[in-house]
């Protein structure tokens, strides 16, 4: 679309744009090294090492250990392989899975297609904030539990789950416990060791670097089917040529995320605070979505009552300002994001939901414009809605 | 995904509003499914001489209620009865596969509103009035929507 306006890119959860240094990373991989890993001469060596050096990297970062590092095509795949490469190499000791209806769709699909198979899921609530409850989780296990996955933090409202304390339940019981932490990797420090996870997802483009590459983090012994089958690559669990280029872009992205870390989520925080409040300050009608505290720096989510969300969507982006939405007609469903009514709102009201996903370059400016911009759509939008002249008349 | 035609009425929505002593109202849709069409017409020797809508709804339900408007001004009933959500979906030359439905709810819309004035009128509607899918039943207003 054109538009003369300056692109203020307030959708950092979907995606980010690549970091320079990424970029320089994987563009030297890509001029110089040309290898293929697994090939024994000196060309292929280098690749080799390249790539191992990488997979320490990465393990550094997360405090795990480099053998512990699987890298994937992307963050759906490492859910993907997770649920069902655990479920299928462990079927014998049961056939039940526990995990949230807020999760994303990478974890929840492979739930519900090994359901299909013979498998029984449980799919926990959340309360209002989104938060799972350990008591759930306690009680839903039974003796035929043989995984439970938990999301770190949820990609639409924001809310951080208490991933450490579930763990620690799924430990005393024997259970395997995967966490999907595509959206917390590189925004909240993770310490794979001290969350007391066995398995645990992230993906590069979320943290600023390459999309088409992944990871999942697999606890040292823990058994689990190979993706794909073909090659010793990965250990023999996922064959394919590395990509080698994408996954030194996620070891270098990774390792700027976690520089400096709570200084920028502090800074983050803060604008996200002060978004929040001009947002509930300018505009009336609205309903904050997801925990005050326990939630990621840069999220904010508000249904905006009597409204569309797409319509909303398709008017800042005239005004040059990308966001997000969990109506329907984003979701291409006739039902809203499964997020949302999980938290117990109704189908109306989320319809007209706005995700707004900081960065640590977002500047004051950018919200007083988006929060100007935003009064005025909806202001816009409402008086064109004939539930919005409903509501006026119940007042 | 979007034509230039359908980001035109929805950035530009013509005949946005709520006549004043209405002869004709049809509201159709649900605030479940994502979208409410109100229509307001006014009738004179059966022509509709003006139109006026207020939608609650995506991007294609506020183009697809703008266009509706604007086919229907000038037009005798019969006329106006005759359009289809075809001609709509035409005359904004597309829509997305997944955004049919809000042709047919304006549709709908346009013919719940000249129902509603034969009944205020108390006269016989042509054809027994109901589509099949009026939208009356609340719910479902995602039939006929096969895209061709």
């Amino acid at each position: 679309m054109n538009h003369s306006k300056p692109t203020i890119y307030l959708d950092n959860a979907a995606t980010t744009p690549m970091h320079p240094q990424v970029i320089s990373a994987m563009t030297e991989v890509m001029t110089s090294v040309y290898g293929n890993a697994s090939s024994v001469y000196s060309v292929g060596r280098i690749a080799k090492a390249k790539l191992e050096e990488a997979r320490e990297s990465v393990a550094k970062c997360l405090n795990c250990l480099p053998r512990e590092v699987f890298f994937t095509g992307c963050g759906s795949e490492a859910d993907n392989w997770a649920i069902k490469g655990y479920a299928m190499a462990n079927k014998a000791k049961g056939n039940h899975i526990i995990t949230t209806q807020i999760e994303h769709h990478a974890v929840l699909h492979p739930c519900e297609y090994l359901e299909k198979n013979g498998f029984e899921v449980t799919y926990l609530p959340v309360d209002e904030t989104g938060l799972v409850s350990l008591e759930d989780v306690k009680n839903a296990i039974k003796d035929t539990t043989i995984l439970i996955s938990v999301m770190y933090a949820n990609n639409e409202v924001g809310t951080i789950e208490p991933i450490r304390e579930i763990a620690r339940i799924a430990k005393e019981k024997g259970v395997c416990m995967h966490t999907d932490a595509v959206q917390a990797v590189g925004a909240e420090p993770i310490d794979f060791q001290d969350l007391g996870v066995d398995m645990l997802s992230l993906s590069a483009h979320k943290f600023n670097g390459p999309k088409g590459v992944g990871a999942l983090i697999v606890r040292k012994g823990l058994k689990i089917e190979p993706f794909m089958h073909g090659g010793a690559q990965e250990r023999s669990k996922r064959a394919g040529t590395e990509n080698l280029a994408g996954i030194t872009g996620l070891a270098k992205a990774l390792e700027l995320a976690v520089d400096n870390l709570p200084e920028k989520q502090t800074k983050i925080r803060e604008m996200r605070d002060y978004l929040i409040s001009e947002i509930q300050t300018n505009i009336p009608h609205i309903k904050f979505n997801g925990h005050p505290t326990r939630r990621l720096a840069n999220n904010v989510n508000f249904c905006f009552r009597y409204i569309e969300g797409e319509s909303l969507l398709l008017m800042l982006d005239l005004n040059g300002i990308c966001a997000s939405s969990g109506s329907a007609c984003t979701s291409g469903s006739l039902d809203p994001s499964h997020v949302l009514l999980a938290l117990g709102l109704p189908h109306e009201i989320a319809h007209g939901s706005l995700r707004l996903t900081l960065s640590s370059n977002t500047t004051k400016e950018e919200i007083d414009y988006t929060v100007s911009r935003l009064k005025e759509i909806v202001h816009r939008l409402r008086l064109m809605s004939p539930i919005y002249d409903m509501s006026l008349e119940e007042q | 995904m979007y034509t230039e035609k359908v980001m035109d009425h929805f950035q530009n929505p013509r005949n946005v509003g709520e006549l004043e002593g209405a002869d004709g109202v049809g509201q159709v849709g649900n605030a479940k499914c994502g979208d409410i069409m109100k229509i307001s017409l006014k009738i004179e020797n059966d022509v509709i001489l003006d139109a006026k809508f207020k939608t609650f709804g995506c991007g294609a339900a506020v183009a697809t209620s703008s266009m509706a408007t604007e086919m229907i001004i000038g037009k005798t009933l019969s006329e106006a009865l005759a359009i289809t959500n075809k001609a709509v979906v035409e005359a904004l030359e597309g829509l997305p596969p997944a955004k049919i439905h809000c042709s047919v709810l304006a549709e709908e819309a346009i013919k719940a509103a000249i129902q509603d004035y034969y009944v205020k009128t108390g006269r016989e509607i042509p054809g027994g009035g109901c589509t099949g899918c009026c939208g009356s039943c609340g719910h479902d207003h995602g039939c006929d929507t096969e895209e061709d």
